[in-house]
């Protein structure tokens, strides 16, 4: 008779487990639906071609967001130019080079507590070192920068994966041919992990475009189109908060938020995209 | 064992009067404080095949890469004893194990071709060592895949992914990339285990033509394989676990097969354990 309620108590326990994992995990989704479907509802009616690409005007910032776009296109696409060449090879040296031990581990151990800084402590010491120190004022270039500290852990570790992913018996086969280490890491291991490194890099590239404490100190606020690396601008997770905090315009606020999750959604799926692809071709 | 060996080594294993592709003496192979391989003293003869043979573990693999170094990449590993290519250590200082490597190109179990076009797998080596014209790299390639028995597969989707062919069409793949930079001696790991029979048959065949021109090493599991494809065998055994494994014989391909001189030689060609 015990071994019977043993059995109904492990179909209880089993069903009650299952319906807490299922509220869980259906917790996420709902979560992520409810956010999306919000900003959607509340922002769709602003995205007009007018919205996208023309100059706010006026006190309350009526008109479009343009100069937004192009400073958070631009600052992100600099910051990833300065952080992949030192992203990349530091993650080659952690790899393939370094005699795996404490200095190697103390290195990951300041990458990971690098990504575990907050960002408005980024963005203060980016505004002493960059802005102040050295001398670059709000600008573009100095949100750059700081940005690509936020984006140099989260590129520098998946680029370590994605060497240590790939096969060692493809850099024997180098190796057979007479092949040096350095031939073999540019010419085989490189690119046979370009497609994960792109995908951390395209990752990193969301992070910090929807990036606000960073840029705020380092870029500024000011509305503008920066054409040189030294101008400044506003980008668009910086102009939401603007908006939506002083109330001046909460419709271009949540116009704004939209096209951004848009964007980083887009950075987003491009990534799993070439991941998949890269699968397949493989595989 | 040894005074055997050292008599069939002075005793010249063939009619040629050329001297041995490699001659190994008393090599010792240490993964570091495992000792895999002991006393192994052996003669590889020029523009023939050699197959090593034996049960899983018995170091036959370790052994063959002694002889390009590929153990190097290995950490902890350490060699005595000397291994000689055309008289010259591949051991001593000065030696590039690089340069050693083009000198003596190495075939895996698994095919591995780049992630690149048939084209730039075949190019890949010549190009590393300096050949850049677009007609040169044309020719290289085509007369590699020729020798490899693939160029009628393939030759009108080069530009196409190599891991993109079957398994056997890769393996193939693999050894027109070793030709196209002319190594002198090739050494095959296990290179038909992860392939089919057809495929199978196709690398033999490239076996027997390619030995005029260069030396081959083969591992193997498959005794009926080293039957087919081999001039001389060489059997090597571990005896006990984590005792190191020796080179028990080493003869003719035929006679090791037929009139073994060794019993345990003997226990394993009939089968008895492995």
């Amino acid at each position: 008779m015990s071994g019977r309620r043993g059995v109904i108590d492990k179909r209880v326990t089993n069903a009650a487990a299952l319906a807490v994992i299922w509220v869980c995990a259906l917790t996420t989704v709902a979560f992520l639906g409810s956010l999306l479907l919000y900003v959607v509802i509340n922002g769709i009616r602003e995205l007009t071609p007018a919205f996208i690409f023309t100059w706010p005007h006026g006190v309350n910032m009526e008109g479009g967001i343009w100069p937004t776009i192009q400073s958070t296109i631009y600052v992100t696409v600099l910051a990833m130019v300065i952080v992949t060449p030192v992203a990349v090879l530091a993650a080659v040296y952690l790899a393939e080079y370094a005699v795996q031990g404490r200095l190697v581990r103390t290195i990951r151990f300041a990458a990971d507590s690098l990504a575990a800084v907050p960002s408005i402590v980024m963005g203060l010491f980016g505004m002493a070192l960059f802005v102040e120190g050295m001398g670059l004022q709000f600008s573009t270039l100095a949100g750059a920068l700081a940005l690509s500290f936020l984006m140099l852990p989260i590129v520098m570790r998946t680029t370590e994966e994605a060497i240590r992913a790939v096969p060692k018996y493809i850099r024997w086969g180098s190796y057979g041919l007479g092949a040096s280490k350095w031939q073999t890491v540019s010419r085989i291991v490189l690119p046979a992990a370009s497609p994960r490194i792109l995908t951390g890099l395209l990752l990193a590239m969301g992070r910090a475009a929807g990036e606000t404490a960073v840029v705020i100190y380092t870029m500024g606020t000011m509305i503008a189109a920066p054409v040189s690396p030294l101008d400044p601008g506003r980008t668009m997770p910086v102009h939401v908060m603007l908006m939506a905090m002083e109330g001046i315009n909460l419709k271009a606020a949540y116009g704004t938020a939209l096209l951004l999750v848009i964007m980083v959604l887009a950075f987003n799926l491009t990534a799993r995209y070439i991941v998949r692809r890269n699968r397949r071709m493989q595989g | 064992m040894s005074e055997k060996l050292a008599e069939h080594l002075a005793g010249a294993p063939s009619g040629s009067s050329q001297p041995d592709k490699f001659a190994v003496r008393k090599l010792e192979f240490y993964y570091g404080d495992f000792h895999a391989l002991t006393d192994i003293t052996v003669g590889i003869q020029r523009h023939a095949v050699t197959a090593f043979i034996g049960p899983s573990g018995c170091g036959k693999s370790t052994f063959l890469r002694t002889l390009n170094r590929m153990n190097d990449l290995i950490p902890g590993t350490r060699v005595e004893g000397s291994v000689m290519l055309d008289r010259q250590d591949v051991y001593a200082a000065g030696i590039d194990p690089v340069d050693l490597r083009r000198r003596v190109g190495m075939i895996f179990q698994q095919p591995n071709p780049f992630p690149m076009s048939i084209y730039e797998n075949v190019a890949y080596g010549p190009k590393l060592h300096g050949v850049k014209k677009k007609a040169d790299l044309d020719e290289v390639v085509e007369k590699s895949l020729q020798r490899a028995n693939l160029w009628k597969e393939v030759k009108d989707i080069l530009g196409r992914g190599g891991l993109t062919l079957s398994g056997g069409q890769q393996q193939r793949l693999c050894i027109a990339r070793v030709l196209a930079v002319e190594p002198e001696v090739l050494l095959m790991d296990e290179p038909c285990s992860a392939i089919d029979p057809t495929s199978v048959q196709k690398v033999e065949d490239l076996m027997a033509e390619l030995k005029d021109r260069i030396t081959i090493v083969i591992v193997t599991h498959n005794m009926q394989q080293a039957a087919r494809v081999s001039d001389y065998t060489a059997f090597f055994l571990q005896e006990k676990v984590n005792e190191a494994a020796e080179l028990i014989e080493f003869d003719r391909t035929a006679t090791l097969f037929t009139s073994p001189k060794d019993r345990r030689t003997e226990d394993y060609i009939t089968g008895r354990f492995g």
